[in-house]
């Protein structure tokens, strides 16, 4: 286990009722301040694996340990954007937004005001008053995004926050989410199917095999991002090497 | 509706029924069907007299109490139901079998147990009225986004916060239109009531008139709790649409 991990997994193991055996056995440590990429095929529990870090769902066996504490629940310092955006139909971006501080109990004025700055920081600044259903799925999933950050968690948990979004969009948000993260510094685990989100966006990528989903192997795409466009870091040798890496391993799977 | 190739108003179909009703009763062909010039005069003729007033206070009073008590019953029930997987079972049941059930048989057995008065009544628009309120709350907290609740769990709601914040205003929709239900069923409930039990009320009145052969005020009630029953039902159904409006993308 290494020894800056923020969460620890415990030999975590997850089966439902109806005695399907989801996860077996997954020992992870997850660094603190880095993007790590929960990457396998379909089936693999990889959202099961999400959600109960998040304390969503509670595990069969085994501990998990976040910021040195044992979870039994969801917490404040972990936020979650869904891969259904997950928005109220009945508020405004505003609202959806500061929807994390309004449970806290936050003052009305107080919360809105943290709520937009970071609808600016998403690029939603026009759009305010408008309501889910007004807006495109890659914006939905800035407000989702937004709402996350308004909370200031450390760890910020996607669960394939880019799959109902389109494939231009995708490339946008994936840049800019990068560049926001960090530059907030947080410490973000990410669930993907797609081989390439995972290579361009990780610090270190976590394969699970399927069902039942185990710790199948830990990658650390080693891309100098620094300075480099993202058409240069698609063209890298070693981007391009990782993904066909991953590739090999995964296509025994499918 | 358009007719010959032109846009036409829905009420001019209305006026077409009364020119039709007005063209039979002046023609004399039943006793029982006066002219419609004759019921609008008798209505406007029964609203101001005392005993109108008195009647449509004792009525809407029951209605109130038994829709009021329905609302407070139906609703609360129905999101237990659908949160609390043993009960939806055990209470399901029942509140189908209810549902189906023809309340106005019960109504003979509630004068029994309650005694002949408004009490009969209230409870008879509380029976007419609660079951698909309950059923319809049901679904719309069943069929809540799971998503949004797990939302909610993982922002830190806590129970209270779940339930105001997140299922109640996500079921709005079904529950909304589970009371437009229940308020339509109610005014059948308050009439009938009264009707069955004769001394009190509208019910009184319709009483009243039949067995005096006052046909032209008899259409003339009924008239006035048709538009009632019709405007109450609209007021519900316009804030459904105002609610449905928000929840378009569930």
């Amino acid at each position: 286990m290494p020894a800056d991990a923020i969460i620890e997994l415990k030999a975590v193991g997850k089966t439902y009722e109806a005695g399907v055996e989801a996860l077996s056995d997954i020992n992870l440590g997850l660094l603190h301040g880095a993007l790590s990429t929960l990457l396998g095929p379909s089936g693999c529990g990889k959202t099961t694996l999400l959600k109960i870090i998040a304390g969503l769902i509670p595990t069969s066996r085994g501990e998990v340990w976040v910021k040195g504490r044992k979870v039994d629940g969801p917490g404040p310092e972990r936020a979650f954007v869904f891969q259904d955006f997950a928005l109220l139909p009945w508020a405004n971006v505003l609202r959806n937004v500061a929807f994390g501080l309004e449970l806290r109990g936050l003052a009305k004025d107080q919360r809105e005001q943290i709520a937009r700055n970071h609808i600016n920081e998403v690029g939603l600044k026009a759009f305010e008053s408008s309501y889910p259903h007004q807006l495109s799925g890659g914006m939905r999933q800035r407000v989702g995004l937004a709402r996350a950050l308004t909370v200031d968690a450390d760890i910020i948990l996607m669960d394939e926050p880019f799959s109902s979004v389109d494939e231009q969009t995708r490339r946008k948000f994936q840049e800019e989410l990068l560049d926001l993260l960090r530059y907030k510094k947080k410490t973000v685990i990410f669930v993907t199917h797609s081989i390439e989100e995972a290579v361009y966006l990780s610090d270190r990528i976590v394969l699970l095999s399927p069902r039942p989903g185990t710790v199948s192997q830990i990658i650390q795409p080693s891309i100098d991002r620094q300075g480099k466009d993202p058409d240069e870091i698609r063209r890298d040798k070693n981007y391009l090497d990782t993904v066909d890496q991953i590739w090999q391993i995964l296509k025994q799977y499918v | 509706m358009i007719l010959f190739g032109k846009k036409i108003p829905i009420l001019f179909s209305l006026l077409v029924w009364c020119i039709i009703w007005e063209i039979i009763g002046r023609a004399k062909l039943s006793t029982i069907v006066p002219p419609f010039s004759a019921v609008i005069a008798a209505a406007t003729a029964i609203i101001p007299t005392a005993k109108f007033s008195a009647a449509a206070s004792i009525s809407l009073r029951s209605f109130a109490l038994g829709m009021g008590l329905a609302l407070l019953v139906g609703i609360p029930l129905g999101v237990l139901m659908a949160r609390v997987a043993s009960l939806g079972k055990i209470l399901g049941l029942w509140v189908n079998i209810f549902i189906s059930a023809p309340i106005s048989a019960l109504v003979p057995i509630l004068m029994a147990v309650v005694g002949i008065g408004e009490t009969t009544v209230v409870v008879t628009v509380f029976l007419f009225a609660v079951f698909v309120i309950i059923i319809d709350t049901q679904v719309g907290i069943k069929q809540a986004d799971r998503s949004l609740v797990e939302m909610a769990r993982c922002f830190g709601a806590n129970r209270r916060q779940l339930y105001t914040k997140v299922l109640f205003l996500s079921a709005l929709p079904e529950i909304l239109a589970g009371v437009r239900l229940g308020v339509i069923r109610g005014v059948k409930g308050v009439v009938i009531g009264q009707l069955l039990i004769a001394i009190i009320g509208v019910g009184e009145l319709f009483e009243l008139y039949s067995q005096h052969f006052l046909m032209e005020e008899f259409w003339a009630l009924v008239i006035i709790v048709f538009a009632f029953a019709f405007a109450i039902s609209e007021a519900v159904a316009f804030l459904e649409r105002r609610v449905e409006y928000y929840a378009s993308t569930r």
